[in-house]
């Protein structure tokens, strides 16, 4: 059983005792633990189950590599799946649950799965689920859908927050071990920019664990006074608990720091994503072992060599009892030994090597009283929720069992590869290292930036070096480079510390166990833990003719699970290599992409979520419509008041009261959204004259002009009023999701094309609140406030005048979009509400209410008015809206102009705008097509127009449309056909668009 | 005429690792044209009442300020009352040159933070090196906070002035909020 050790667990607070649940047992640990190592303790070895067979899997691995210790953790607003037992730090309360099982951990139903395997082999997905093909929907997707995924998505909102932060830095340092701390004090003391990210709560990676001295003191002792020295640098800063997630182009690195996941009670913000920029990066991101493939390897309580290292030492965990260690290097007898020291039980190690003489380290392990096999594998491994023994064979052979040995804990070696993941996340090549049987980085093709030259170093073992005297090295040598590329020169003095070396034997590369395993061993062999994925599922992918690693990977889901592959990679371009009969660096690897592990939505959406999800743009009016029944509907980023509903009315009651009561009183509209665009400067008249299709520069000064502004290639994308200001002046009305787009379309072809005209456009859309006063009423209602003469005479139809209001400053233009009388009123901002309030006041007797864009809308549909959006998608040009008129033909030139002379513009059968009127009176739904005689060549009914704007209209008592139609100004009075989406037919005819006031009597009044 | 209000009255939050208030309305002038042009120099000193700053800085002293916006474009700060005299001095004096000067008074908002952690709440929504050697004394800086245009400086150490457009400020005041959250000292200083 794994159980706690009295002495040991140099990470432990054991002063401090912490209660947590997994599947609801009360459980015991000791800050400093990880679940993982809290889980062991409690001889909680059984975690959870995998992903395709449900086989019963535990903790093989210490850290980020971690493939099977998944958990749901939390509840309600802090639940989270698939979180990692070896990363996830115990606090007091936590609560875990095992995934992926049902109904129990401990009894799988899905387990059977394991007995149907051979129904089951790579490419399942692809073979089984073709034929009968009714099965698809009443059989396979329903099993898919139940057994997709680990864990159970979350259902409660996040109760968290998250926080985004911009660093800068000279050096970036990813990786808090000796070898990113000697790189770091290396540059520190050159006075660059230092910053440097460790993932865990603590400095020092492995190296403390694995042991060694440093000039002749114990590497803690490095570890220690070398983060002392760090502390006092001014131009370094640490961060423990912080991931370096990906490295992208231009030194752009994000990180990731979980600030509360260890002490949920703590206040701020969660996760905090760090957007970094680099001048250049260091990865000391160290390096993973590799399991060894033998049968049975994915059995609870077989464990990586170095991970059973670190839960002794770290956290006075013993695994098992009775320890086996199979390997095929030196490093791994470290575990051994280690073992034997706390006292623990190793019955034999099985080294797949037959080294000529003992190195130092088998040496030590046979002093030690230890029975050292070399030559010898492990055959399989006996036990099923749990290790209880294994069968040794020869290595060289095909499994056959010299000997049983009972043992409840297995530990696993099979080299270590360095962590190349940040290196190659922006294009750094690796290189096969034939004496590690590992792919290292390729200094001689870093991932480069803009200068052409690599932004990227290596530093220990990221680099491929292990022993601690190189690892100090080359940290130092890494950082030594980097300043020099950046022209910063180190101070003289510094001197790379010394440490202890131990002559270890060279590894033998072994990527399967026994070398000659048969098909039924190798069906037992697990490369990918968390996917299942088996030696015998790469094999057959090799045979049915995947050859390139990418297709493999994706044909057996190998390295497709959460851990990306962390401890399958290596053996399964092995295993695939093996099979195909080719080298390992010809078979190459799959690409390396960010986020090395992975990281929280909620960090990467940051402060956007809830009120500060998007920008939400308020008028100064706003919270008085909000006060007053407004229902709100986006327009852009703006919150325009679609209706203000008053008591218990409908929507729709509310929109058809607005009408009505704009047409024979005073309506009252919030127009501030409108872009308001001042374009002046001599040559302002020629660069409007080429914005707009009509003629801008003809206009005279206190005049408004309606105008159509177009693409290059002659598609509508704007309109508005424009009105002249002064001689050199005008300014521009856009529509409100135009503002911002056409004050650029402006800026561009100034900055780009005309830059040598004389023209400056400032937008000043917030500047005003601009209110429109509709209806019969509006003179009055403007006169009773008082100030400037609003007079036909004084101020007729498209004029407009600057002057004052009830004692308000304001500009007066008189322009309708409804067809009533009416004025919009702009005046400062800052006065807006006030303004509003005024006019109210006013108004109350004349009628004056409020209406929204759905009121808007109506009243223009009545008058015929095309809107942009509407009548327009981007493949609308002026002249299918009938426009004509308002394309100048005395200009050389406009933006457009060139594209709609055109064949396919200039084409008769290009749909034109119409009126539609349905039979019934009922209205048409908003989007429906007409259609015609004959079917196209996919069998589908031919369309001859579509409605482009349907509303039921109060003014006339019935629905009106505005639509697209093929000839359709041509064919006035046809009556056309449009199939609703509910089976249903509507029949509408084809008539003029102007519903309402066609002379415009009542707009000119 | 009514008091002007801007666009949150003023609003004040204290109990975070920094304060925020919004600064009420404020004076404000764009003004485009050539910036090497002598006539425009003076009448921009004159209707700013500080000195020219260098391109990505800002003259300011009390209300009175000049911020250097693009090589075409400065803004001009005074108080919210003068702003119509001001506009109107510089338009006569620039009346014979191609330039534009147009009140943007209302269509701004303008936040004040300030303590010890001013730095950091910036640097969590604006994309600017913070550090001390690399933002400071007059510098001016047009970013974006999150997902909004903004422009900042910082008057003394402890105090940045963020501007923004008058829609959003709602949507500043609520980042700037979240972004000074008790708790969330980020002890960021290189």
């Amino acid at each position: 059983m794994s159980t706690r050790l009295a002495t040991g667990g140099r990470l432990l607070n054991t002063a401090k005792p912490l209660n947590f649940t997994f599947n609801g047992k009360q459980l015991r640990g000791y800050a400093g633990d990880t679940l993982a190592s809290a889980l062991l303790a409690n001889d909680q070895m059984l975690m959870g189950r995998s992903f395709k067979y449900h086989r019963p899997r535990g903790v093989v691995a210490a850290g980020p590599e971690e493939p099977n210790g998944l958990v749901n953790l939390g509840s309600e607003g802090r639940f989270e799946p698939n979180q990692r037992v070896t990363t996830t730090t115990l606090f007091e309360g936590l609560e875990a649950s095992s995934q992926n099982h049902w109904p129990s951990l401990e009894f799988d139903v899905g387990a059977i799965n394991m007995h149907l395997s051979r129904f089951l082999p790579a490419g399942f997905y692809y073979k089984m689920f073709m034929y009968p093909r009714s099965f698809w929907k009443h059989v396979y997707e329903p099993f898919i859908r139940h057994s997709a995924g680990l864990g159970k998505a979350p259902k409660a909102r996040d109760v968290d927050t998250y926080e985004h932060y911009h660093a800068f830095c000279d050096v970036l340092i990813i990786g808090g071990g000796v070898a990113g701390l000697e790189a770091a004090r290396t540059a520190g003391r050159s006075g660059a920019r230092v910053l440097l990210l460790e993932q865990t709560d603590h400095f020092g990676g492995r190296a403390p664990v694995d042991g060694g001295t440093v000039d002749g003191k114990p590497v803690d002792n490095f570890v220690e006074e070398t983060l002392e020295e760090l502390g006092k640098m001014d131009n370094v800063q640490l961060r423990l608990r912080t991931m370096g997630a990906g490295v992208y182009d231009h030194g752009y690195v994000l990180g990731y720091e979980q600030l509360s996941d260890h002490a949920p009670e703590k206040p701020g913000p969660r996760h905090r994503l760090w957007r970094i920029r680099a001048g250049h990066i260091i990865t000391a991101t160290g390096a993973i072992e590799r399991p060894l493939s033998f049968a049975g390897n994915d059995i609870p309580g077989v464990m990586l060599a170095g991970a059973m290292r670190d839960y002794l030492v770290n956290y006075g965990v013993s695994v098992g009892d009775r320890t086996v260690l199979v390997t095929n290097n030196d490093n791994a007898y470290l575990t051994a030994i280690a073992l034997k020291h706390a006292g623990l039980d190793v019955p034999v190690i099985l080294d797949a090597r037959v080294l000529p003489q003992d190195s130092e380290l088998v040496a030590q392990a046979r002093g030690l009283g230890i029975r050292v096999l070399m030559g010898h594998a492990i055959s399989s491994v006996k036990g099923g929720k749990r290790v209880t023994g294994v069968a040794i064979c020869s290595q060289a052979g095909e499994g056959a069992v010299l000997e049983e040995i009972a043992c409840d804990a297995i530990a696993m070696s099979g080299g270590w590869s360095p962590v190349v993941h940040l290196w190659s996340h922006c294009g750094g090549k690796l290189r096969w290292d034939t004496k590690l049987s590992c792919f290292s980085p390729d200094v001689d093709n870093p991932p480069t930036g803009a200068d052409g030259m690599g932004f990227v170093t290596t530093a220990g073992a990221a680099s491929g070096m292990f022993p601690l005297d190189d690892v100090l090295h080359d940290a130092h040598a890494a950082a030594d480079g980097v300043l020099t590329s950046m022209g910063i020169k180190l101070p003289r003095d510094i001197v790379v510390p010394n440490a202890t070396r131990r002559e270890e034997a060279p590894m033998t590369p072994v990527w399967m166990m026994p070398h000659g395993a048969g098909a039924k061993l190798r069906e037992k062999t697990w490369l990918d833990y968390q996917n299942d994925v088996k030696v015998s599922d790469v094999r057959l992918a090799a045979q049915e003719g995947f050859v390139s690693v990418e297709h493999a990977k994706r044909y057996t889901t190998l390295g497709m699970a959460t851990d990306q592959g962390k401890l399958s990679n290596i053996n399964g371009l092995a295993t695939l290599a093996g099979a195909l009969d080719a080298d390992i660096p010809t078979v190459g690897t799959t690409t390396f992409r960010p986020p090395y592990h992975p990281i929280s939505m909620g960090a990467i959406g940051g402060a956007a979520r809830g009120d500060t999800f998007q920008p939400l743009r308020r008028t100064p009016m706003h919270s008085w419509h909000d006060a007053n029944g407004a229902i709100w509907e986006p327009v852009g980023q703006w919150r325009r008041p679609y209706a203000f509903k008053r008591g218990l009315e409908s929507t729709h009651d509310a929109v058809m009261r607005e009408v009505k009561n704009v047409r024979d009183k005073l309506g009252v509209l919030d127009a501030s959204t409108l872009g308001k665009i001042i374009v002046k400067g001599p040559d302002a008249g020629r660069f409007l004259d080429m914005l707009y299709t009509n003629m801008m520069s003809t206009l005279k000064p206190g005049k408004c002009r309606y105008g159509l502004m177009c693409s290059e290639n002659g598609f509508l994308i704007d309109d508005g009023v424009v009105a002249r200001i002064d001689e050199d002046t005008w300014l521009c009305h856009t529509t409100t999701g135009g503002a911002e787009t056409i004050h650029a379309h402006m800026e561009e072809w100034l900055q780009t094309e005309w830059w040598d005209w004389k023209v400056y456009v400032a937008n000043v859309t917030e500047q005003y609140a601009q209110i429109a006063v509709v209806g019969p009423n509006a003179r009055q209602a403007l006169e009773r406030l008082g100030g400037m003469d609003v007079s036909k005479d004084a101020l007729g139809f498209m004029d407009w005048a600057d002057g004052t209001l009830g004692g308000f400053n304001c500009r007066v233009y008189r322009i309708s979009f409804s067809g009533e009388l009416s004025y919009e009123v702009a005046v400062d901002a800052n006065h807006g509400q006030a303004f509003w309030d005024a006019l109210m006041a006013v108004g109350a007797d004349l009628g004056a209410m409020p209406y929204g864009t759905e009121a808007l809308h109506i009243l223009r549909a009545e008058k015929g008015f095309i809107m942009i959006g509407d009548e327009t998608d981007g493949t609308v040009i002026p002249q299918d809206l009938g426009l004509n008129w308002a394309i100048s033909k005395k200009k050389d030139d406009y933006l457009g102009k060139r594209a709609q002379a055109r064949s396919h513009m200039a084409d008769p059968t290009r749909w034109k705008l119409v009126g539609l009127e349905t039979t019934d009176g009922s209205t048409l739904p908003d989007g429906a097509y007409a259609v015609g005689e004959g079917r196209n060549d996919n069998g589908q009914r031919n369309v001859i127009g579509r409605v482009t704007s349907s509303y039921h209209s109060p003014t006339l008592d019935k629905g009106i449309a505005m639509g697209l139609v093929l000839h359709g100004p041509d064919r006035m009075g046809e009556v056309l056909t449009f199939p609703g989406v509910d089976g249903t037919s509507y029949e509408a005819r084809i008539v003029d668009p102007v519903f309402y006031d066609k002379d415009g009597e009542k707009q000119n009044v | 005429m009514s008091d002007p209000v801007s666009a949150l009255n003023n609003a004040q939050q204290n109990t975070g690792i920094v304060t925020i208030s919004e600064l009420g309305p404020m004076g404000m002038i764009t003004l485009r044209g050539d910036l090497t042009e002598k006539a425009l120099i003076k009448a921009a000193v004159a209707a700013g009442g500080v000195t020219l700053p260098e391109p990505r800085h800002c003259n300011t002293e009390g209300a009175l300020g000049i911020a250097w916006m693009s090589p075409d474009e400065l803004l001009i700060m005074c108080p919210y009352g003068d702003v119509h005299d001001r506009l109107a001095g510089l338009q006569s004096k620039l009346a014979k040159h191609h330039a534009l000067a147009v009140n943007v008074s209302d269509a701004r908002a303008v936040f004040e933070i300030s303590g010890p952690h001013v730095r950091e709440v910036i640097a969590k929504l604006a994309p600017v090196d913070m550090h001390p050697d690399q933002f400071n004394g007059t510098m001016f800086r047009r970013t974006r906070f999150a997902q909004v245009p903004a422009a900042f400086w910082m008057p003394d150490a402890q105090t940045a002035r963020i501007v923004c457009f008058r829609s959003v400020a709602q949507y500043m005041f609520d980042l700037l909020k979240d972004a000074a959250q008790p708790g969330s000292e980020v002890g960021h200083s290189a």
